[in-house]
């Protein structure tokens, strides 16, 4: 399910069997899931993007910019390559409310889920808004992005969006 | 293209099967189909389930369920990690080929020992989206929030679409959210005095997650008409799929169903210029339904009105089982509703009907099926 945007080292199961005095061939067990994915030259860019503190679109057969990118035409199934920055700030086309956070969800107090047009965009990506309270969202509403200091080239790397202030 | 008729059908669902497995709660299921048409296990020309190992929490899970079925002598078998109505769509083509005459299918879900909206964020993108973890209610909210606001459908709508589940599934003996559970939340308005658990979706937008599985027999032309009194001629059936990406789709429609339709036979609401009987759709959100009866072109038709009823068609009309908002069985539902389609055109509450499944995220793959009665 996750996936390291420049790949990881190869698996270092088997390198350490060896035989014992016993004359018997021993051997660590290691209990892996020994695939790796790379991410390819368009969501690769983005999750490098992310890391560098950049959001990517992508030009879509008909000129229009889909952020996050895919490497293929949504439509027409074409390959896509012209990479496009866009936001960093963005507007909100939808949103509600998560009163329960679970454990694995960007913030650990309740927040928005919002579907975000990022500037320059076309399409809209889904992250956690950070507000105290629902009464505090609406749709058309300004947010950006609040970033991790420490970065790894993962969507979390955007920690939340938040209002943009003023 | 050969003639292709359901000829037996069983189901169970229930809220939590707490202490049968999925092959001990297969197997009364299983056997009743066989036990309907008096067949064996090695007497199908072909076998095929659908099921998760995402639920089961282990990989090729789908081989202890074939204990249910009795994979010895050999059978000819095949799985689907799909929904059950995606397993009955490869049998089709298979007796379509002309390689076998008959086919069981079969699927089920037991979601119960965890909380299927977390486990849905599995099936979404995996870079952008599922390492957020937003749960099946939080995305359906979003996409019903756009369908507000744009004036397609309203609040009221939504609760009317609810309140008739209720209504509907109260003589449903697989319902296990109806009339008989909340019989304070039948019409629309009580249900808007409801609070919004995931705004803008109140509880009874959301289906309700359960146990249960079903099993059906298709069989080709005289085969089927040997097997039982009134076949249900599957007539048309098509599947389609929209983009993965949910973020660059138009969650206000759902462009997949509608090319589903059309290519299944339907027109302005209507098979081959005839009308429908009724139609059970798969909606696990009652926004869903409205834009699955928009892209059939049939809810201006209805002018679903603020007590929820179906219109000049009356309540029967949509989903006369209650639909899955009255019980949703992952993996099942979809089979579900050609079973229970099957069903009231066999007991001649009916004769031309639509069912539907969908699969994904926010319907993004829908199958529409149209059954008529011999």
């Amino acid at each position: 399910m996750s996936a390291n945007a420049t790949g990881s080292e190869a698996s270092s199961a088997g390198e350490s069997a060896s035989t014992t005095a016993d004359g018997r061939l021993r051997a660590d067990l290691v209990l892996e899931y020994p695939f790796n994915r790379t991410t390819g030259e368009i969501i690769g860019a983005f999750l490098t993007g992310l890391r560098e503190g950049v959001i990517y679109g992508v030009r879509t057969s008909d000129g229009s910019i889909m952020a996050p990118p895919t490497d293929y035409d949504p439509n027409t199934a074409e390959p896509l390559t012209e990479l496009v920055e866009v936001g960093p700030a963005g507007e909100v086309k939808s949103w509600t409310w998560c009163a329960e956070p679970r454990r694995q969800q960007p913030w650990n107090h309740p927040f928005a889920w919002a579907l975000i047009r990022l500037d320059g965009a076309h399409t809209h990506m889904l992250h956690a808004v950070r507000v105290a309270s629902p009464a505090e969202m609406r749709i058309g509403m300004r947010v950006e992005p609040k970033w991790n200091a420490e970065r790894q080239g993962h969507i979390c790397d955007i920690a939340y969006f938040e209002p943009v202030a003023g | 293209m050969r003639d292709i008729a359901i000829v037996a059908t069983s189901m169970v669902q229930t809220l939590a099967m707490d202490t049968d497995t999925e092959v001990e709660f297969m197997v009364p299921v299983i056997s009743d189909v066989k036990r309907q048409v008096s067949m064996e296990a090695q007497d199908f020309g072909f076998i095929c389930s659908g099921s998760s190992d995402f639920l089961a929490g282990q990989a090729f899970s789908f081989v202890h369920t074939l204990d249910a079925v009795g994979a010895v002598p050999p059978i000819s078998e095949s799985h689907v990690e799909m929904d059950g109505a995606w397993a009955l769509y490869e049998a089709w083509v298979k007796l379509q080929l002309g390689e076998v005459d008959t086919a069981l299918i079969y699927s089920y879900g037991k979601t119960s020992p965890g909380s299927l909206r977390d486990v849905l964020a599995t099936q979404l993108d995996p870079y952008y989206v599922t390492p957020l973890w937003p749960d099946a209610h939080s995305l359906a909210a979003l996409a019903a929030r756009i369908g507000l606001e744009s004036g397609q459908f309203t609040a009221t709508d939504m609760a009317a679409v609810a309140a008739r589940s209720l209504r509907n599934a109260t003589d449903n003996p697989l319902a296990v959210r109806s009339a008989k559970t909340h019989p304070n939340l039948t019409t629309a308005e009580n249900i808007l005095a409801e609070a919004e658990v995931v705004p803008p979706l109140r509880e009874l937008d959301c289906a309700i997650d359960v146990d249960g599985g079903v099993a059906v027999v298709i069989a080709a032309e005289d085969e089927a008409r040997r097997l039982c009194d009134r076949p249900v001629w599957i007539r048309g059936i098509d599947h389609r799929i929209d983009a993965q990406n949910i973020g660059a789709r138009d969650l206000t429609r759902s462009e997949s169903a509608a090319k589903a339709a059309a290519q299944a036979g339907m027109a302005n609401g209507c098979f081959n210029g005839e009308k429908l009987d009724f139609i059970e759709f798969y909606a696990p959100y009652s926004y869903q339904e409205l834009i699955l009866l928009s892209e059939l072109g049939l809810i201006d038709e209805l002018g679903l009105s603020a007590d929820g009823s179906g219109g000049a068609n009356g309540d029967d009309f949509i989903n006369p089982s209650g639909g899955v908002l009255a019980g949703h069985t992952m993996m099942g539902s979809g089979l579900m509703r050609l079973a229970e389609a099957s069903q009231r055109i066999s007991q001649g509450k009916g004769d031309r009907a639509l069912a539907h499944a969908t699969s994904g995220p926010l319907l993004q793959q829908n199958l529409i099926c149209v059954l008529e009665g011999e």
